[in-house]
């Protein structure tokens, strides 16, 4: 008889006012029991409408079947079977519009913790089981990933599972894209990203850091280095700015610029030189999980006054409802329906004041969102010290505008076949934010699961 | 880990050094840069390339010593190794048709300045290169120099090396004696490129300019390094590092430099050729 509790067993969390100043994780894990207990939530529907939920189609009843049991490694087995990353995946997912949100438990109550089982059963076999996977026998076939975020990483660890010899290049100094260098500590620890890495690399997948694709070498010379096939998962790293006056201003960041001084390198700990400035008041521009990560962030640095300045209200928010709350818990102030309109700065051209301009809501945009109307006169100013960006990022153009053939869409976007991602040009491939623009570490890796099944059968048939 | 092939120190605060990086000697143009870090708790530190050897692998980089990363850099020595060095970044000069170019460094400016001499004097240029020094004992990369251009001409603020004064004016007297420049380049403290470009302005000669702003990737991510060119923002990373110098708002730069510095260290005081320039305008630059 399954546990008809209509709510999830709690997560144990930091307490909002001790979390706030530090940067250690957030949400602190289940123990065996609530895990066994929450497990014990799911029905086992037949039709697996969760599974339909999942991009990369994790076989979430028999898991969570094995977790009731007590099975933990079982059910670890069980999620690796189709997913490479399930210690961030149980983090990081948006599990709210995938598997959950499809939940027969979620009609009359909530629906069960799927992603805290998933990150249950990741953290727990890291914990517990000292097996390193090892490399399988190789095919003698060479296959490229550029960049090794979520799409290369799942990418490579598929191809290099069916036997492929896999080369990652990655421009940055560490591994992991927004693994590393976007998601603070206290959402996705990085010792964990690291320990997926180091599976990667078990298998037989060999990382180049340092190596920016279309400046040190082009793709074309990658494949007379002896590479069979490519694939592309560059991301999607130039930020957006709003293109109002003063964000030249000092003290005017990227979300991407000030998450990475926070998290690749680590301005919060003394030992590291990277500076960031020490804020009084900081508003964050934008309503997505970025910028909630780069408001909560600017809070544990020290700031006092932390704003949230979105031009649209609550309910368009795209961020998670879970990364909203715990920001609200933490002390985030936010300031809905505005939108900045002009950054003021000092004498010695730091920002100083923001004014904005209240907004209402009208019809429903293309986005199916109502779309935001300023208020005429309704100007105002914010004092603050520090702004952050946060309104999108696009993919970068180094690699299209290096490899002849390769087409992009408007938004600069790589063009692909939808069934195999194949990109305009033979022999490579292209997933994840590359392709889709800003979306999220889950469609990423989806992409390069598809990406690997795909280049497989390109190559196995050439 | 890249491994330092050689080591020679130019002046006090100034050391060359000679990087393995076969990829990057074999690709790098001049005005490319790279990224250096030098341990795990480094900041990422761009430098333009001096330099390369596509046969030996090997990259030269030449610094000041301005932080901790430099510093570390400098007290390590031949067969240490590095932990980071990723490049070449940026877009390359455009060197390609110009048969009369003046090439002005300012102070270790001139490390990033002799490529471009190098590769135009081999294009055919007649080149003429203004070094210009704070004093006789920081003079770098004068024998190198000579190998690259027809005439060199070296500046001194204190008169203890060359001809004593700034670039600028040197420059304006060899605009005056004739010298029909096609272009100039200016690399060097973003006050020195500014007023070379207000040098050149007049007489409409083409001046490019190497933009040193801060930056973290180097590849268009952090958006730190932008600059504001011609009324638009660029992103010196990628866009640059070499821009229009009659286009550029230095002001702007020399603020944005200036995020993490304490006050008293970027007082405009602090620069000799504002003082100058106040000395004759009253302060109006």
């Amino acid at each position: 008889m399954p546990n008809m509790s209509l709510t999830k067993v709690p997560m144990p969390e930091q307490e909002p006012n001790v979390r706030n100043k530090n940067f250690d994780e957030v949400a602190m894990g289940y123990t065996a029991e609530m895990a066994i207990e929450e497990a014990t939530r799911c029905l086992n529907c037949k039709h697996k409408p969760c599974v339909n939920g999942c991009p990369v189609n994790v076989r979430i009843p028999e898991f969570v079947e094995q977790v009731a049991a007590g099975e933990f490694e079982k059910a670890y087995e069980i999620i690796t079977s189709t997913n490479g990353l399930p210690a961030v995946c149980g983090r990081v997912c948006p599990q709210e519009s995938q598997c959950e949100g499809n939940c027969v438990r979620g009609i009359k109550g909530e629906p069960v913790a799927i992603g805290r089982l998933e990150r249950f059963c990741a953290d727990y076999h890291m914990a517990n089981s000292h097996a390193s996977a090892t490399k399988p026998e190789s095919n003698g076939i060479k296959v490229a990933v550029i960049g090794a975020g979520p799409s290369g990483l799942t990418c490579a660890a598929d191809l290099a599972k069916k036997g492929y010899e896999v080369t990652i290049f990655e421009a940055f100094h560490k591994a992991g894209g927004v693994l590393v260098y976007g998601i603070p500590e206290f959402r996705l620890p990085k010792a964990i990203v690291q320990k997926e890495i180091d599976n990667l690399t078990n298998l037989g997948v060999e990382i180049k850091t340092n190596m920016v694709i279309g400046k040190v070498l082009s793709i074309d010379e990658i494949f007379e280095m002896g590479y069979k096939a490519c694939f592309v998962g560059s991301g999607a790293g130039l930020p957006s700015f709003m293109g109002i006056e003063g964000e030249a201003l000092i003290g005017v960041y990227s979300a991407n610029e000030y998450l990475t001084r926070a998290n690749l390198m680590k301005a919060y700990l003394p030992e590291y030189d990277t500076p960031v400035m020490k804020s009084k008041s900081v508003a964050v521009v934008g309503g997505g999980n970025v910028a909630m990560d780069a408001a909560r962030t600017a809070k544990r640095l020290g700031a006092e006054n932390v704003y949230i300045v979105y031009r649209r209200g609550m309910e368009e928010m795209p961020a998670r409802k879970e990364e909203i709350h715990h920001a609200i818990e933490e002390g985030i102030i936010f300031k809905n329906l505005n939108n900045p309109v002009k950054l003021i700065g000092d004498e010695e051209g730091r920002v100083a004041k923001m004014e904005c301009i209240e907004m209402e809501l009208g019809e429903p945009d293309a986005s199916g969102r109502r779309r935001p109307i300023e208020k005429e006169g309704s100007n105002f100013l914010l004092d603050v010290d520090t702004v952050i960006m946060s309104i999108g990022t696009s993919p970068n153009p180094l690699i299209r505008s290096t490899t002849e053939g390769l087409e992009a869409n408007k938004r600069g976007c790589l063009v692909v076949n939808e069934d195999t991602l194949q990109t305009t040009r033979e022999g490579i491939y292209a997933g994840g934010d590359a392709v889709t623009g800003a979306a999220t570490v889950i469609l990423a890796m989806g992409a390069g699961k598809q990406a690997a099944e795909s280049i497989d059968n390109y190559l196995q048939n050439k | 880990m890249y491994k330092i092939l050689r080591k020679k120190q130019l002046n006090e605060n100034v050391c060359l050094m000679d990087i393995e990086a076969p990829f990057i000697a074999k690709k790098a143009k001049a005005g490319q840069f790279i990224i250096f870090r030098v341990d795990e708790y480094g900041e990422r530190v761009p430098l333009t390339i001096s330099d390369t050897n596509p046969e030996t692998g090997a990259v030269t980089i030449i610094f000041q010593i301005v932080g901790r990363s430099t510093m570390v850099l400098s007290q390590l020595n031949e067969g240490d190794a590095i932990l980071d060095f990723v490049g070449p970044l940026g877009t390359a000069t455009e060197l390609e048709g110009y048969k009369n170019v003046c090439v002005i460094g300012g102070g270790v400016g001139n490390a990033i300045a002799f490529p471009s001499a190098k590769a135009l004097f081999k294009n055919g240029a007649h080149v003429d290169v203004i070094a210009g020094f704070r004093s006789k004992d920081i003079v770098i990369l004068e024998d190198e120099f000579k190998e690259v251009c027809d005439n060199l001409f070296i500046t001194t603020d204190d008169g203890t090396y060359g001809e004593k004064g700034f670039v600028t004016n040197k420059l304006q007297s060899l605009i005056d004696a004739g010298n029909n420049y096609d272009l100039v380049i200016a690399i060097g403290p973003v006050p020195m490129m500014k007023f070379v470009s207000a040098v050149t302005k007049p007489y409409n000669i083409k001046t490019l300019v190497s933009l040193n702003p801060i930056m973290i990737d180097g590849t268009g991510m952090c958006g730190g390094c932008r600059v504001t060119v011609g009324g638009e923002i660029k992103f010196a990373c990628v866009d640059g590092p070499d821009f229009d110098g009659h286009q550029v708002d230095y002001d702007e730069l020399m603020k944005r430099n200036s995020t993490y510095r304490t006050k008293e260290t970027h007082d405009r005081e602090n620069c000799r050729m504002y003082k100058a320039a106040d000395a004759v305008t009253g302060g109006a630059q």
